[in-house]
């Protein structure tokens, strides 16, 4: 039963590994006879913004929320890639709009539902707890609730087992006493 | 429970098996838009081939269309071209153009080049409209309805299937109803 155990943890990392997201979003048919070649495009990657702010932000109050804004929008063109991160065209453009937001006096909520409203969830790095996003947030943890429970029960078979072991040696074992008091009273 | 033994590996492989089946199939470029059933964003911009004159989606109203963004920069956009130039034959829907990020000169040398199907073309210079409608590549396709709503979005090229398969019954059923 030892295997078993080992499986489940292996499933559980795997499975957060491969947990497609956004959970439970509406089906996305493959565009599988789309040509290799024929991968969307972003216009000039190779500009070279870099992650810093342009300097239009006045108050180190306002550079500091820039930067953990840009620390927490995804990257929609390198998706693995902060808006800080990334110098892709398109982020140097979403940065510049959290600039001028923050500018204009919005809050760090009104700027995130900004760019929610336009990409979708999938451009906050922490996406949000809601019906599609329960099994991403919570199955990890499931997961491990699951392989403990597991663990617990091998547990207290093996010990239930080494318990029976014991109590048949020491049975036997009183067996052989006596059968050696017979012999020897023999 | 000596059965288990064999059934419980089995069952969990079947379902890593089936995890992983399903990340292949995903295009994690294919991100659903948020806009499909939302009013398509209102925006003005100068025409292409005319940059004095200005134009706004406004004038679609009552009609189905495809909004096309795309750039003379974009390989991409050079493979779906001529699926576009076989629409704009057919008449069977307009297509608008926006040119994203691209300068005019550039855009209309393009379409000189490769065929204009668009019956116009405007010009995102800057690129905030593309942020308004959540465009993160090029080309990305808009279906809009009659009363100016998106219906769907194509990331990456229209290809003759896609074009066969849901865009066009997707406007007879639109026009249908």
């Amino acid at each position: 039963m030892r295997t078993p155990l080992a499986i489940i943890s292996l499933a559980a990392a795997l499975l957060g590994a491969s947990l497609p997201w956004p959970a439970g979003a509406a089906d996305a048919p493959a565009a599988a006879s789309a040509p290799a070649t024929a991968a969307p495009a972003s216009p000039g990657a190779t500009a070279a913004t870099g992650p810093t702010d342009t300097g239009i932000l006045g108050s180190p109050e306002q550079r500091a929320r820039y930067h953990r804004l840009a620390e927490e929008l995804r990257c929609l063109v390198c998706q693995n890639q902060t808006l800080a991160d990334s110098n892709a065209e398109l982020a140097a453009d979403l940065r510049h709009q959290v600039e001028n937001q923050i500018l204009a006096g919005r809050s760090d909520d009104e700027i995130k539902a900004y760019l929610v409203q336009r990409y979708g969830d999938f451009v906050l790095y922490r996406p949000p707890m809601k019906s599609s996003t329960w099994l991403l947030w919570l199955g990890p943890f499931a997961l491990l609730l699951l392989g403990g429970l597991v663990w617990w029960r091998v547990q207290r078979r093996s010990r239930a087992a080494q318990a029976a072991d014991a109590a048949r040696a020491a049975a036997e074992g009183s067996d052989l006493e006596r059968a050696r008091r017979l012999l020897g009273e023999q | 429970m000596r059965a288990m033994r064999f059934v419980l590996p089995v069952a969990v492989f079947a379902v890593i098996a089936w995890f992983l089946m399903r990340g292949l199939d995903r295009d994690p470029r294919e991100i659903p838009s948020p806009l499909i059933g939302k009013p398509a964003p209102m925006f003005s911009l100068p025409v292409t081939h005319d940059l004095s004159r200005a134009w706004t989606p406004e004038a679609m109203r009552g009609q189905v269309w495809l909004l096309n963004v795309w750039g003379s920069w974009c390989s991409a956009c050079q493979v779906e071209h001529p699926v576009f130039n076989d629409l704009a034959k057919s008449g069977e829907l307009p297509i608008v153009g926006l040119a994203w990020k691209d300068m005019p000169d550039n855009s209309i040398a393009w379409l000189r080049k490769l065929g204009n199907p668009y019956m116009v073309v405007v010009s995102d210079i800057k690129g905030g409209v593309a942020i308004d409608y959540g465009v993160y590549g090029a080309p990305e396709t808009f279906l809009i309805d009659q009363h100016g709503v998106i219906r769907f979005k194509q990331v990456g090229p229209v290809t003759r299937d896609v074009l066969q398969n849901k865009v066009l019954p997707m406007v007879r059923q639109l026009r249908g109803s």
